[in-house]
Formats: structure tokens, C-alpha cells, sequence
């Protein structure tokens, strides 16, 4: 459907599967003392929604402003398509980009606003009307291009600043964590809307770079993330792997709970719904006292004091449990039980395991 | 007992205030009264009801041969501001000069403003804050002077020509330099809009209209001035309408009437014709409602 506006750009990703869209090689961003990126690597393959997932103050929004252009690195190359952009203006790279604030344009018109790419490169009115006529109606809000911005919900904005940006079928979207502004609801109702939409134009090809400070949001949506920390990337993998395979401390506290322990000069962590909590305190597994409990509903978070140290969060399904149930499980001896299997080596802190 | 007394009086002062401020706080509309009628009775008394008195003594007339003021109804003053041709020239020469300098001005403020917006360093932008507010705190009289004394034939301005070797210049007394004196008094008038303006801008619809294919010179002109329109016409009010009712500087650097000389002459001058120039005095007004309405459309309110 999205493929009679959109140019052809199938053959790139169909013919070479493994074609990378974007390249950062050793790329460094300083802003006076402060590192912001340092020496970064990554790959973003043709047609992925790859994630940039960190912190706030991470490096992961400037990684995306080096991809669009608007900063210039200090050291190191930003490569699309296998053509060296470094020192290109965004104005001249095939890349778009979904603001955080939408950054629509106030005095225009949201057909105006969306046909803007298309009309500062003088595509012909015709076909810029029927561009954005399909566009609209690829992102469901076919009724809204005689609109002003201001007259949209903020969901609705934030579809027309995505729709500005695919009408110009870039070879990369960037989105700027294109959702923080709007509340849970919406936001989970988007992050489906995207991957949808994702679907709809990626027989086009078009490869999403996403940014988000949501590790939930980066386990559902991509299909590989980087897990950024103080200007490096810790890991890059799919979500499974990063998930379950958590390379460092960092990661396995960022994405889900921290869950490390030490024992006999090892360190590794196990996560929350992986463990058995053993009640009656007698059988086999690591003898403890239940600290704290936290009813969720769904789930009830135990965590769980051990006896030879340290401590682990519990996720247990509240299938029979009540909430009072649970609760005044407080203070009581339980035993833990994992499986060797689903514990995972930690790197330290600036070495190895 | 005394200190008893002092307190029950304590106790009830306080509680009165207390019961004041509780209906206070029940009717806000009681609180918006006290704030709005001391400055709205200022406005009334001495600007509308002053407005009026020249409303209404625009149809009064002037005995010709007493010289003394006439109370009877009369359109007479407005048939002659309206059929003899020096007037209306006046008129549309006083008009013309404000629309020529309002026109230069935003020329001028629109890069000078963008410069101090969006490129200037902070340290920077506080030093062009201060050297276009500067002027403004010399008085209006002798700015207008120091140019009497530039424009002039041994001014300074031919003497730097003849220094670089260019022909001399014969602008002193002329609409040119009345036009050059206009747009430098009022042009701080025109930056300060146009800069809150583009101030407010956020950065990410200038990287918007670059990410999406836009070079400079487009971005410009698409994005930078529609939303500097609104700066521009709130400053336009300012200049139009302070050269629309200028006396001093065409008085001073010129050698034509504009409205504000004929009106001047007419309340102190020899003529003292209080009625036609209160008459004549409505020209300006009946403009200036004009150009608000406009700027309103083009929301000009919103931007000052």
C-alpha cells in the first residue's frame, strides 16, 4: 500500500540482506568537559528498529543528533549506507527525524506541515498532495490536514510529527523518544501504532533508530538494542539477549532488577521471575528472611534478605495469594531455589569476569 | 486590665481582618475591583474622557472675526480637513513617512533580532541589549539635534565623504533625512518585539525544517518569518504610530508640515483653531484604529 508513495528503495534491503544503514566508527562528542559520547561503535542493519536505551544523560540523544547531523563529532566517522555523512548538513543526509516535542510547526497547517519536506525539495503539487493524503492515512488520521497543530491531542501530534517525517521515505528514521510525552495509556497504544506502521513501510525499508529511557518500551519494540551507559554502549544484542544475557552490572540493573550476588569469588545475577521462593523455609535452596513485600496486583514483589548475604528481588504470580496474604508474609524465613542455567557471569566494573 | 483591653482589641482587629479577608477570598470579583479601580479611574478621567472633550470639540468653530470658541454643531472643521487639498496632502504625506520608516525598520530588526536571538553568546546578546536601549535613555531632543548636526552641509557625514573622496550629500532639511531621522529613533521600538519573538522559538523547529531538507535562506523565509510576523507587527504599531504623531523631528530636521505641526500650530500658534485641530487631531486616530484591527488579525497581541 505505503509502496505507491513511497519510492522504491526494496532492492537495497531485499537483495542484501545484511546491508548496513547506518555505521558509527569511534565516534566521540565532548561539550567542554563533559563526555557525551565516547568512542562509540554501531550497526544498524537495513530495515531494523534498532533501540538506543540508557539513562537520562546517557549519550543516547546525542548519538541520534550525530546520525541526523545536527551535532558534528570530535572524533570518529557516522557512515549511511556505507557513504561517509560526517561532514554532511542534516539538509543533505537521507535520514528523518521524530522530535521529542513533535516540533511541528505552529503557523502551519498539518497537510503544510507534513508536506514540508516534499515542498522545500520541490516535489510537484500533485504529488505532494497525494503523498500526504496516503501518508495521513497510513498513520489513521486521514481528517486532520486542514488542522492547526495546536487544535491536535497530544497523541494525535505526535502521529503528524511521525507522518512528516515517513512522507519523505528516508532510508533512516530517528525517533527521539518520540513518546515521553504522553501518559501510560497512550503511550503503550503507540509503541503498538508504531510497530504497525513499522510493518506497513518496511516493504520500503525504512530502518528505525528509537531512543528511549523506557526498558520496557526497548524489550517490546526492537529488534536489537544498545544499552547505553555514561557515553559508552555496555551491550548490544536482541532483547532476549539483553534481557537474559545481561553483559554487565549496569545492564542487568537498567533492564529489569538488579538481582547480583556473589558467591565463592563469582558474580552473577538471576532474574526475579527465575527464582522458586520456598515458603515453609525448609527443603533445599539459600536459606533467607522475607524484607520487604510490594502487591502489584498481577504479581507481588518479595525481597528476599539471605542469610549469607545479599539480597534478591522475587516475582511471584498472585495466583492464589491475596494481597493480605502476601503481606503478611513479612519477616518470614523462606528458602530460594534457581536453576544453574538461568544465572549469568557478570563483568566488574572495569574488568572481566 | 489594660493589657486585657489591648488584647481584646488585638482579638478583634485581627478578626475583622480575618472576616475580610474571608469575603475576599468567597468574591473573587470583590478582589478584582480593589486591584482594577484605582489605575482603570486614571483611564477613564484622564485619558477617555480627555479623548472625548477633543471628540466633541472637533465640531465646535471659531469665530473669525472675535477669535472666540463657538459651542454650535458643525461638520465645518471636517469638510475643510477633507476638501482643501494642503490637508489631505498632509495628511497622506504624515501617512506615507510612517509606512516608509515602519518598512525600514522591520528590515533592520528582523537580522539584528535574529542575530541576538538565536546566534549571539549570552554576553554578547547583553551587550547589543544595552547598546539598543542606550539611546533611549538620552533624551529624545538632543538625539535629534546630533543628527541636525551629522545631515547638515559641513556635517559630519559630508565631511567623511569628502575624506573618502565621494560627492557630497544634500539631505539636511528633507523628507530623505527625516526619514533616516524616523527609522533610528524608533527602530529599538521594532528589535525588542521581533527579538521576544524569535526568542521563543524553540530550537527544534529550526533543526525540523533542516532534517527535513531545508537549507538556511528556506528556513528562513518559512519558518523564521511567518513566526516573526507577529514581532514585526507589534513593533510596526510602535513606529507607525509614533511617526504619525511626531512634530519635533520634521519641525527639526525637515521642511514640510506633517500632522503634528499643523495640529500644533493650531493650539498654540497664530491660527488657534482649538476645534480644527482636534478635528484634525482624529486623522491619526482613525489610522492608528485601522492598523490595529489589522494587527490583531495577524496577532501581533500575542507577541508583545
Amino acid at each position: 500500500m505505503a509502496t505507491q508513495t513511497l519510492p522504491e528503495r526494496r532492492s537495497v534491503s531485499a537483495t542484501i540482506p545484511s546491508a548496513v544503514d547506518v555505521r558509527l566508527l569511534g565516534v566521540r562528542k565532548t561539550y567542554g568537559d563533559v563526555v557525551a559520547v565516547d568512542r562509540v561503535d554501531l550497526e544498524v542493519e537495513a530495515g531494523e528498529f534498532f533501540t538506543l536505551l540508557g539513562p537520562s544523560g546517557s549519550g543516547k540523544t546525542t548519538t541520534l543528533r550525530l546520525i541526523a547531523g545536527f551535532e558534528r563529532p570530535d572524533e570518529g566517522r557516522v557512515e549511511l549506507s556505507g557513504v561517509d555523512v560526517t561532514s554532511r548538513a542534516p539538509y543533505e543526509r537521507d535520514v528523518n527525524t521524530v522530535f521529542q516535542d513533535y516540533a511541528l510547526f505552529p503557523h502551519m497547517t498539518v497537510a503544510d506541515n507534513v508536506a514540508y519536506g516534499l515542498r522545500v525539495k520541490n516535489v510537484p503539487r500533485a504529488e505532494r498532495r497525494q503523498r500526504v493524503h496516503e501518508i495521513l492515512r497510513v498513520i489513521r488520521l486521514p481528517d486532520v490536514g486542514d488542522r492547526k497543530p495546536i487544535q491536535l491531542s497530544g497523541g494525535q501530534r505526535q502521529r503528524i510529527a511521525l507522518a512528516r517525517a515517513l512522507v519523505n521515505a528516508p532510508k533512516v528514521l530517528l525517533l527521539d523518544e518520540p513518546l515521553g510525552a504522553l501518559d501510560l495509556k497512550l503511550r503503550q497504544e503507540m509503541q503498538t501504532e508504531l510497530k504497525r506502521i513499522q510493518r506497513e513501510v518496511s516493504e520500503v525499508g525504512i530502518t528505525f533508530v528509537y531512543v528511549t529511557h523506557d526498558q520496557e518500551e526497548a524489550l517490546t519494540m526492537s529488534d536489537r538494542l544498545a544499552v547505553f551507559n555514561e557515553g559508552r554502549i555496555e551491550q548490544i544484542g536482541t532483547p532476549a539477549d539483553v534481557y537474559e544475557h545481561p553483559a554487565t552490572e549496569f545492564v542487568a540493573g537498567f533492564v529489569g532488577v538488579s538481582n547480583v550476588l556473589e558467591r565463592d569469588g563469582r558474580r552473577f545475577t538471576v532474574r526475579p521471575e527465575k527464582i522458586q521462593m520456598h515458603l515453609d523455609g525448609t527443603g533445599a535452596g539459600e536459606p533467607g528472611r522475607i524484607r520487604d513485600v510490594v502487591y502489584v496486583g498481577m504479581f507481588t514483589r518479595y525481597v528476599v534478605e539471605l542469610d549469607s548475604g545479599g539480597e534478591l528481588t522475587v516475582v511471584k504470580q498472585n495466583l492464589e495469594t491475596s494481597s493480605t496474604d502476601a503481606l503478611e508474609s513479612r519477616g518470614r524465613p523462606v528458602r530460594l531455589e534457581w536453576r544453574p542455567e538461568h544465572t549469568f557471569d557478570m563483568e566488574r566494573p572495569g574488568g572481566q569476569a | 486590665m489594660a493589657s486585657q483591653a489591648y488584647e481584646a482589641g488585638r482579638r478583634t482587629s485581627s478578626t475583622a481582618r480575618r472576616r475580610l479577608s474571608a469575603a475576599l477570598w468567597r468574591r473573587p470579583w470583590l478582589r478584582a475591583l480593589g486591584l482594577l479601580v484605582p489605575p482603570l479611574g486614571w483611564m477613564v478621567i484622564f485619558y477617555l474622557a480627555a479623548l472625548a472633550v477633543l471628540f466633541v470639540s472637533a465640531f465646535w468653530s471659531i469665530d473669525s472675526f472675535t477669535g472666540k470658541l463657538t459651542h454650535a454643531w458643525t461638520w465645518a472643521n471636517f469638510h475643510t480637513l477633507v476638501s482643501d487639498p494642503t490637508y489631505r496632502q498632509i495628511a497622506f504625506r504624515t501617512i506615507w513617512m510612517a509606512a516608509a520608516v515602519t518598512a525600514t525598520d522591520a528590515v533592520i530588526a528582523l537580522p539584528f533580532a535574529y542575530f541576538m536571538a538565536r546566534i549571539a553568546s549570552p554576553r554578547l546578546r547583553t551587550t547589543l541589549f544595552v547598546l539598543v536601549l542606550l539611546p533611549l535613555w538620552s533624551s529624545y531632543l538632543a538625539r535629534i539635534y546630533a543628527w541636525r548636526l551629522i545631515l547638515n552641509h559641513d556635517g559630519a557625514l559630508n565631511w567623511s565623504l569628502a575624506k573618502i573622496g565621494l560627492p557630497q550629500q544634500g539631505w539636511a532639511f528633507t523628507s530623505v533625512a527625516m526619514w533616516i531621522v524616523f527609522s533610528y529613533i524608533w527602530l529599538p521600538f521594532m528589535i525588542l518585539p521581533v527579538y521576544a519573538a524569535l526568542e521563543r522559538i524553540p530550537d527544534s523547529y529550526f533543526e525540523a525544517s533542516r532534517d527535513l531538507g531545508a537549507r538556511g535562506w528556506t528556513t528562513f523565509r518559512r519558518v523564521v518569518v511567518p513566526l516573526a510576523l507577529p514581532g514585526i507587527v507589534a513593533g510596526s504599531i510602535f513606529t507607525f504610530s509614533l511617526t504619525l504623531g511626531d512634530y519635533i523631528t520634521p519641525s527639526l530636521v525637515g521642511n514640510v508640515d506633517f500632522i503634528g505641526n499643523v495640529i500644533y500650530r493650531n493650539v498654540l500658534g497664530l491660527t488657534n483653531n482649538l476645534p480644527f485641530a482636534a478635528a484634525y487631531a482624529t486623522v491619526p486616530l482613525v489610522v492608528m484604529a485601522l492598523y490595529l484591527a489589522v494587527a490583531k488579525r495577524l496577532g501581533a497581541f500575542e507577541a508583545l
